[in-house]
């Protein structure tokens, strides 16, 4: 009924309704975005624009001077190097550990949906529970655990902790995934005489695709963004790149180059970022898959 | 299913793995937290000890008040904000990717990043203060960061800028998954939407907002690299979390002892938050 007439009250309330909706979600979005644009239009300032101008101004005389320097000269205590050590460090400790905490995360998934042992459940449990636990509780053992082993300050180490630590969250996924895989035809490759193996990398792997991409963008973000571990387990030329910027931040010498900072700022978080918006789907998925189904 | 040989022997590492890397620390720390530990582990017990000595420590009432006002309304907000961007977003509207993308993008972000970020956006020097006095009005006051008693409150703002997207998120996948005769029957009797939002669709859905609400208890009770980040504990240790604190004192005080009885204190509170939700989510599939 209502659909037929044009100006009565209640179309009225409706559109009322719609703009206090968008209102609502564009005022939201500038929220969200703000941080961003500041940052970036900072980062391509000359310094006395910054401190002459207000943060909202574009730049009068753009520069990529502080992105050059927070790349490649800018001090990081006495180190003055720039942040493209730190990139190599993170791209060694991030590639392994993620390959193996997704693979071994997808087996453990395997075993613990389609075969039934003792303690199968208990196992997935504390698992689980050990992905919770605040990890100030379990820092200073494994710093300990770490330096009997000689990794203390070292990139193995670095990449054995974050595939320890990222395997919780990994099992979980792949568990959540393969529980719906029809147990039917695990039978019958067993009939056959498939090992698991076997049936691991020509049944369920290749039908893994999606949750494969989700788990790899879960820990790639996580590790790549990892501050904790590389702060507590790393040496300076070790150092990831949450902990370089942080110190790069805080050393200075006479005046805060506020450029220089927020360019280093957006490069750090850029490889995440880029991948969030080439894979949004699936980074939403990885983040609500746990939580959702566990 | 019968059992499987190659099933149990992979699984073998992983269960060491949870033994080595999780439970052996914490019962280790646990054990630290009864002895007289200082700069080396000591294998003396000494009881609560280590507990009476943290309950005397002004900074940590600080650092563990400072969860609780920072858990409160980093949740709250959090949630509330979460909520109202998921229903804004369920209205069938347009740019609907554009808007979900801006929303989420903060989480691909670290938390230094975050905190980095909004530390200069409220710099009164050359922040938001700045801005506002730049626009004309000339004493516009704005220095929480800088101020003992409202520092907190802006770790509160950067964090529900940086989760919010997360609740969003996981609120947007519950509302799609609401039966679509719920909406028919409500609208049949002529209930306003908001109405039917907050009386039915809400109670609906708790058990997602209750999921929501443990992932972001869990992001308060670690809380680290955004304090480090925006304030460094500071103004003083105005800003303390248990997090930092377990770290300081494990760190740059040498301090085992004191450090694993403030993690125990940490365990715990997880464990005080997260316990409800186990009990309602195996009695709600043990259904």
């Amino acid at each position: 009924m209502t659909r037929f007439r044009i100006a009565t009250p209640q179309t009225r309330k409706k559109l009322v309704g719609r703009i206090f909706i968008y209102f609502v979600l564009i005022v939201g979005a500038a929220f969200f975005l703000a941080p961003l644009y500041v940052m970036l239009t900072t980062s391509l300032k000359p310094m006395d624009e910054i401190r002459q101008v207000h943060m909202l101004a574009l730049p009068t005389a753009w520069t990529l001077a502080p992105w050059l320097k927070a790349w490649g000269s800018a001090c990081i205590g006495v180190a003055c190097g720039g942040l493209k050590g730190s990139f190599l460090n993170t791209f060694v400790i991030t590639i392994p550990s993620v390959a193996i905490s997704v693979m071994l995360g997808a087996i453990n998934g395997f075993a613990l949906t389609k075969f039934r042992f003792r303690g199968d459940r208990l196992i997935f449990g504390l698992l689980l529970v050990g992905g919770f636990v605040p990890f100030q509780a379990e820092l200073l053992p494994t710093a300990r655990l770490l330096a009997t082993l000689g990794l203390f300050g070292t990139l193995p180490g670095l990449i054995l902790v974050h595939t320890l630590f990222g395997l919780p969250v990994t099992t979980l996924l792949f568990r959540n995934f393969y529980v719906s895989f029809p147990d039917s035809i695990i039978q019958a490759a067993r009939i056959d005489g498939a090992g698991f193996f076997d049936m691991f990398f020509r049944i369920l792997l290749p039908v893994s695709g999606p949750m494969l991409i989700v788990a790899v963008i879960l820990q790639f973000t996580g590790v790549w963004n990892d501050f904790l571990f590389g702060l507590s387990f790393g040496r300076p030329d070790t150092a990831p790149v949450m902990a370089a910027l942080n110190s790069l931040v805080s050393t200075s010498f006479g005046e805060k180059e506020y450029n220089v900072n927020m360019a280093a700022t957006i490069l750090t978080a850029l490889p995440p970022l880029v991948i969030y918006i080439a894979s949004g789907k699936y980074f939403v998925r990885g983040l609500t898959a746990g939580a959702v189904k566990g | 299913m019968r059992r499987h040989k190659t099933a149990e022997f992979v699984i073998v590492p992983t269960i060491a793995v949870v033994f080595i890397c999780f439970y052996a620390p914490i019962i280790w720390t646990i054990f630290i937290s009864f002895t007289r530990s200082g700069m080396f582990p000591s294998y003396s017990f000494s009881g609560l000890m280590q507990y009476w000595r943290l309950v005397g420590t002004e900074r940590w009432h600080t650092a563990f008040l400072n969860m609780f006002v920072f858990g409160v309304l980093f949740v709250g907000f959090a949630l509330i904000l979460g909520f109202l961007l998921a229903v804004a977003l369920d209205q069938r509207i347009r740019f609907e990717g554009f808007f979900r993308t801006v929303l989420l993008y903060p989480l691909s972000m670290s938390f230094i990043v975050t905190g980095l970020a909004w530390q200069w956006l409220l710099n009164p020097a050359m922040g938001l203060q700045h801005l506002v006095r730049e626009a004309g009005w000339d004493n516009f006051l704005f220095d929480w960061i800088i101020r003992p008693d409202r520092a907190i409150y802006t770790i509160v703002l950067a964090a529900v800028w940086h989760s919010s997207g997360l609740v969003m998120a996981i609120i947007l996948a519950g509302l799609r998954g609401v039966d679509r005769d719920i909406w028919r029957a409500t609208q049949v009797e002529g209930i306003p939407r908001w109405r039917t939002y907050l009386s039915i669709i809400l109670p609906l859905l708790r058990p997602v907002v209750l999921t929501c609400v443990v992932l972001l208890i869990i992001n308060v009770v670690r809380s680290y690299d955004l304090v480090v980040a925006m304030t460094n504990g500071g103004p003083g240790n105005a800003t303390d979390v248990p997090g930092k604190f377990v770290i300081d004192m494990a760190f740059e005080r040498a301090n085992i002892g004191q450090a694993s009885a403030a993690a125990v204190i940490m365990l715990l509170t997880v464990i005080a938050a997260v316990m409800p939700y186990f009990y309602l989510e195996t009695r709600r599939t043990g259904r």
